[in-house]
């Protein structure tokens, strides 16, 4: 096609109004959740019997339900889906039962703004949990800062997201942390003397990660003998790959998402490019070992929750969570839950449903006990959070170490 | 020069996958005078057949992998057919704008229902062994020649490529389909008067071409190994302007630009250039067509009016 996606009319879902009617029956979805959300509707409906008829807060969510990173948001909204039910089940915050309305942004840049402004103007939503990926999180977060609407951002790392005001917040860790985390790690575990990186041009995310990287190494004198770019969904990147196997790495440093990823890994060994793959958080899905298969063996990334971490509060998670969806929740799904969770426990911090209230809740966050770990915001509204090293082993995440900030 | 040659082997195996797809934009056009914009998502559920008739067919092994071939071929010609029957057939009459349109509305559907039907998120190419395990198309190994690596999957694109270009020249040059297909494309109106059956050979050309694109779709997914609803997209943006590039309407040029377009990407991307590549290949893209503005290998027509 010639026509850039973002001039396109809306998917036909959109257009022949398929979200209109489950809307009614307390989760609106748009997408590919078929059985999921007519389990959801079944449950919520009773919930909202039982709450007898007190008005629903209605709390936004926008995330990437279709698209390249399908991966990412599917993954946070089941963790967003089952935290209402739970919520709703055990009868709701202060009486009233919540109300999720999820917009897709179909992993493309231009639909995030146009979503959220949707979700604000017309769903009048008091709170969003929205967009893990930083870039469509930072096209999307200053319309609701506008509006002085709050949102809790799962995953997005860029730290430019919280700089956009006082109403953005997120649940996870920051680029500038991760990227360190890394670097360290490259440099002390692993021995690497001479690195190269490979950075998707396309992504606000990849390219400030790559950066807080580079100035690692620098730091830690790890010399970087080759920089090559890609742009997202490129599907080839052995070109670059061949350039930076000709440079010689010890190691090689992509941040990237898990579809890219799992290509890159894919075509780096193909190539004869034997020499160990660091990421960033993006790498975390089932998706990146199904693409890149045995070649994904000996990547290291890290990850905002590990399935094997053993604390109660984890186990359980886990086990309610395999139990509702049939698959094991990924370090999105947790933050998800997470984050709207923060949200219900600032409405009744604040014993209001005002988005003034509930931001001002959430900035005041302490000692909030997350699946992910415990929440505190701090005044750039960051959660302060540690980061484990997974290597990836035979098509498994295995855990290595935890890094505290 | 290895890196050099390497790049070489990079930059054909991607302009083979654009020539294929590139071929099937330039038959359409030659034909009907307007770019078949749904060609590209033709190319996206020859993939998709590929990937649910693979385990049926024996993927894995090379007689498998060929069967998987054809039959993703074979369902994306019968696809290419319908769609002209449905979508293009009632417009034969109407302004080429009109048809053009359509194609984009038949693109959109493609894409949006595959997104609803096969589900939106990123598959993996590749299928399980009996056993447990997963496996490729075909058989796969790395072929070493001194410090160069070639995988076998490249080696057969080219290969694959290479027996389907031969096939289509001598469809085109020495059947009577062929031949009826280029007088049509000469003019369309004095063909039927001297009894061709236009409709059919309409049919044929948007058979061949979605052939070779679902072929295309194949090759490009067991290379790339990850699918959904949208990777016709880029792909077949690139194959379209490889068409322009090497002349639309002209079938050697279509396979010519698609090397060109391959090659000029890899080479761009292999240095410090790489996030300006795209930029590049379109940069050159204008620049032939100021100077050549009918592509590399077309020729003007003179609109009579």
């Amino acid at each position: 096609m010639f026509v850039p996606n973002r001039y396109f009319p809306p998917p036909i879902s959109q257009l022949l109004g398929f979200s209109a009617s489950p809307r009614l029956c307390g989760l609106s979805l748009r997408g590919f959740f078929g059985r999921s959300f007519f389990l959801g509707a079944v449950l919520a409906l009773g919930v909202s019997w039982a709450g007898a008829a007190a008005e629903p807060i209605r709390i936004g969510e926008f995330s990437s339900l279709t698209g390249r990173e399908a991966g990412l948001g599917q993954y946070t909204h089941m963790g967003v889906q089952m935290a209402v039910e739970e919520i709703n089940a055990a009868g709701g915050v202060d009486g009233r039962p919540l109300l999720v309305l999820a917009e897709d942004t179909q992993s493309k840049a231009g639909e995030a703004a146009t979503v959220v402004r949707k979700l604000i103007t017309r769903d009048h939503v008091v709170a969003i949990v929205g967009e893990g990926a930083s870039g469509r999180c930072l096209e999307g977060a200053p319309i609701a800062q506008r509006a002085g609407i709050p949102v809790v951002s799962p995953a997005a790392t860029n730290p430019k997201v919280t700089e956009i005001g006082d109403c953005i917040f997120r649940v996870c860790f920051t680029d500038p942390f991760q990227g360190t985390v890394m670097a360290k790690f490259a440099h002390e575990t692993l021995k690497v003397r001479r690195v190269g990186v490979l950075s998707d041009v396309a992504s606000s995310y990849s390219l400030g990660l790559a950066g807080f990287f580079r100035q690692r190494c620098i730091v830690d004198g790890v010399e970087l003998v080759g920089e090559q770019k890609f742009s997202g969904g490129d599907k080839d990147y052995r070109a670059q790959l061949t350039a930076l196997k000709a440079a010689r790495p010890d190691a090689l440093f992509v941040p990237a998402y898990y579809g890219d990823a799992g290509l890159i890994l894919l075509q780096a060994r193909q190539l004869g490019l034997t020499v160990p793959v660091l990421g960033g958080d993006g790498f975390e899905a089932p998706e990146l070992v199904q693409i890149a298969g045995a070649a994904a063996d000996g990547a290291f990334f890290p990850v905002h929750f590990s399935t094997s971490d053993t604390s109660p509060r984890s186990r359980s998670f886990i086990a309610r969570y395999t139990q509702r969806w049939n698959k094991a929740p990924t370090g999105v799904s947790a933050l998800g839950y997470d984050a709207l969770n923060l949200i219900a426990d600032a409405i009744r911090r604040g014993k209001s449903a005002e988005p003034k209230a509930i931001r001002t809740a959430l900035a005041g966050t302490t000692g909030f006990e997350g699946i992910t770990g415990r929440i505190a915001m701090d005044s750039e509204r960051n959660a302060r959070k540690p980061a484990s090293i997974v290597r990836v082993e035979g098509g498994q995440f295995r855990f290595l170490q935890s890094v505290a900030p | 020069m290895t890196e050099l040659l390497q790049q070489l082997i990079n930059g054909l195996s991607l302009g083979a996958i654009y020539a294929l797809i590139a071929l099937g934009y330039t038959m359409v056009y030659g034909v009907l005078r307007f770019i078949n914009f749904a060609h590209s998502d033709v190319f996206m559920v020859g993939a998709y057949i590929g990937f649910y008739l693979g385990p049926r067919l024996g993927a894995g092994t090379v007689w498998g992998g060929i069967a998987t071939l054809a039959a993703a071929m074979a369902g994306s010609a019968v696809l290419g057919v319908v769609i002209e029957k449905l979508a293009y057939k009632p417009l034969r009459n109407r302004s080429n704008l009109t048809v053009l349109i359509t194609a984009i509305g038949v693109s959109l559907f493609l894409q949006n229902a595959g997104q609803k039907i096969l589900g939106a998120n990123p598959r993996a190419f590749q299928f399980p062994v009996p056993g447990g395990g997963q496996q490729r198309l075909f058989p796969e190994t790395q072929l070493h020649f001194r410090s160069l690596t070639i995988s076998s999957n490249q080696v057969i694109v080219l290969a694959v490529s290479a027996v389907l270009l031969v096939a289509l020249w001598w469809i085109v040059h020495r059947t009577r389909i062929g031949t009826a297909m280029r007088a049509m494309s000469f003019n369309a109106t004095a063909a039927s008067l001297v009894g061709i059956n236009n409709d059919a050979v309409i049919s044929f050309t948007f058979a061949l071409g979605s052939a070779l694109a679902g072929a295309g779709g194949v090759l490009y997914a067991m290379n790339y190994p990850s699918i959904d609803p949208l990777m016709g997209t880029l792909p077949g943006l690139k194959a379209f302007v490889a068409a322009v590039l090497g002349g639309i309407g002209n079938l050697p040029g279509a396979a010519l630009g698609g090397m060109l377009i391959g090659l000029v990407e890899t080479f761009v991307s292999g240095t410090r250039m790489s996030t300006y590549r795209d930029a590049i290949a379109f940069a050159i893209l204008i620049l032939i067509l100021l100077f050549r503005p009918a592509g590399l290998l077309g020729k003007l027509r003179v609109e009579k009016v």
